[in-house]
């Protein structure tokens, strides 16, 4: 950081205390600037430009893998907002991070749908106490969703349906999950 | 085995690598038996008057009337009326090329619409087989 060059004399605006339009005036005092804060900021979330509402994505891990789900929004932590729709493929609304997933070129009009609501607060795992935790030992949790998840899931698929449906074969697509078959070349695809 | 296609001054190819890879020319002159004087004509197929190696070309049905080494404007001509571009898109080689493209281009939702095309297709014709048969 360069130093800041100190001016003397009539250029520039006055920036001194009580700033009156007399020329020759500068403070005896230094004036002092407040520091650099070193705190890491925060900026927007930088994703792919490939990914934007509606584009369909393909998953290519975790436990929906294969299937081909629409992007509704991109969330502050830079994950991507996602919906099977549910009725469709069984994918819910959930959070999916762009560097497991490939962008293809079809989008779909998700305009009409409203997910300003959802943020990564919402999806944030509920804490249950260290000691539930070690007496429970390591059996399965039974996946209890909440009434409000299927309420939302409704609200957003109920639009994002209408959607999906005005273009000709895209719910059967989305449907389908996608695999690699004998002789195809995937550097060679177009997505 | 009888040869069809000669290589002659007029004989249309279609010019199989290099930069000008998968566009149309005419043997306008013979240089010796590796190589040969190829010209588009530049206007119509986008190919430059150049020698070229036997090699990188590929000899079509095709041929236009004209004499040795002769000019773009002979050339021209001689091409607008023989018709040798819709003569050449109506011929099965030149739409194998085009859907050969087509299909590479296909985004994965036109893969998927073409997986379901071709298993309707077979479905109809398993169906009249299983007719025919019976």
């Amino acid at each position: 950081m360069a130093p800041q060059l100190k001016v003397i004399g009539n250029v520039g605006p006055k920036k001194a205390t009580g700033a009156v339009a007399t020329g020759k005036y500068y403070p005896a005092d230094d004036i002092k600037t407040p520091l650099k804060s070193r705190k890491a900021k925060k900026n927007a979330p930088k994703v792919r430009s490939s990914i934007t509402p509606g584009t369909v994505l393909i998953l290519l891990a975790g436990r929906f893998r294969g299937k081909r789900v629409v992007a509704l929004k991109v969330l502050e932590s830079g994950l991507v907002l996602v919906s099977g729709p549910y009725k469709v493929n069984g994918v819910p609304l959930r959070r999916v991070s762009p560097a497991y997933v490939i962008a293809t070129s079809t989008k779909v009009d998700v305009s009409s749908v409203d997910v300003s609501s959802f943020t990564d607060a919402y999806f944030a795992r509920a804490k249950s106490s260290e000691e539930e935790e070690f007496f429970a030992g390591d059996a399965p949790k039974p996946a209890i969703v909440s009434d409000e998840r299927k309420a939302d899931q409704k609200k957003v698929d109920a639009a994002l349906l209408k959607a999906v449906e005005s273009v000709p074969m895209l719910k059967a697509y989305l449907g389908a999950k996608f695999s690699l078959r004998n002789n195809d070349k995937p550097h060679k695809m177009i997505f | 085995m009888v040869f069809k296609r000669y290589v002659e001054v007029g004989r249309v190819v279609l010019i199989n690598y290099g930069p000008d890879a998968g566009k149309l020319a005419t043997i306008i002159d013979i240089v010796d038996q590796n190589k040969c004087l190829v010209d588009g004509p530049t206007n119509l197929t986008g190919v430059t008057r150049q020698v070229i190696p036997y090699g990188r070309i590929a000899l079509t049905d095709l041929t236009v009337k004209i004499s040795r080494n002769s000019r773009q404007k002979t050339l021209t001509a001689a091409w607008t009326e023989a018709d040798i571009q819709a003569k050449w898109d109506a011929s099965s080689w030149a739409k194998k090329l085009s859907s050969k493209k087509k299909r590479a281009a296909l985004s994965d939702f036109g893969r998927f619409k073409v997986m379901v095309a071709r298993k309707q297709k077979s479905s109809i014709i398993s169906k009249k087989m299983a007719e025919i048969s019976a």
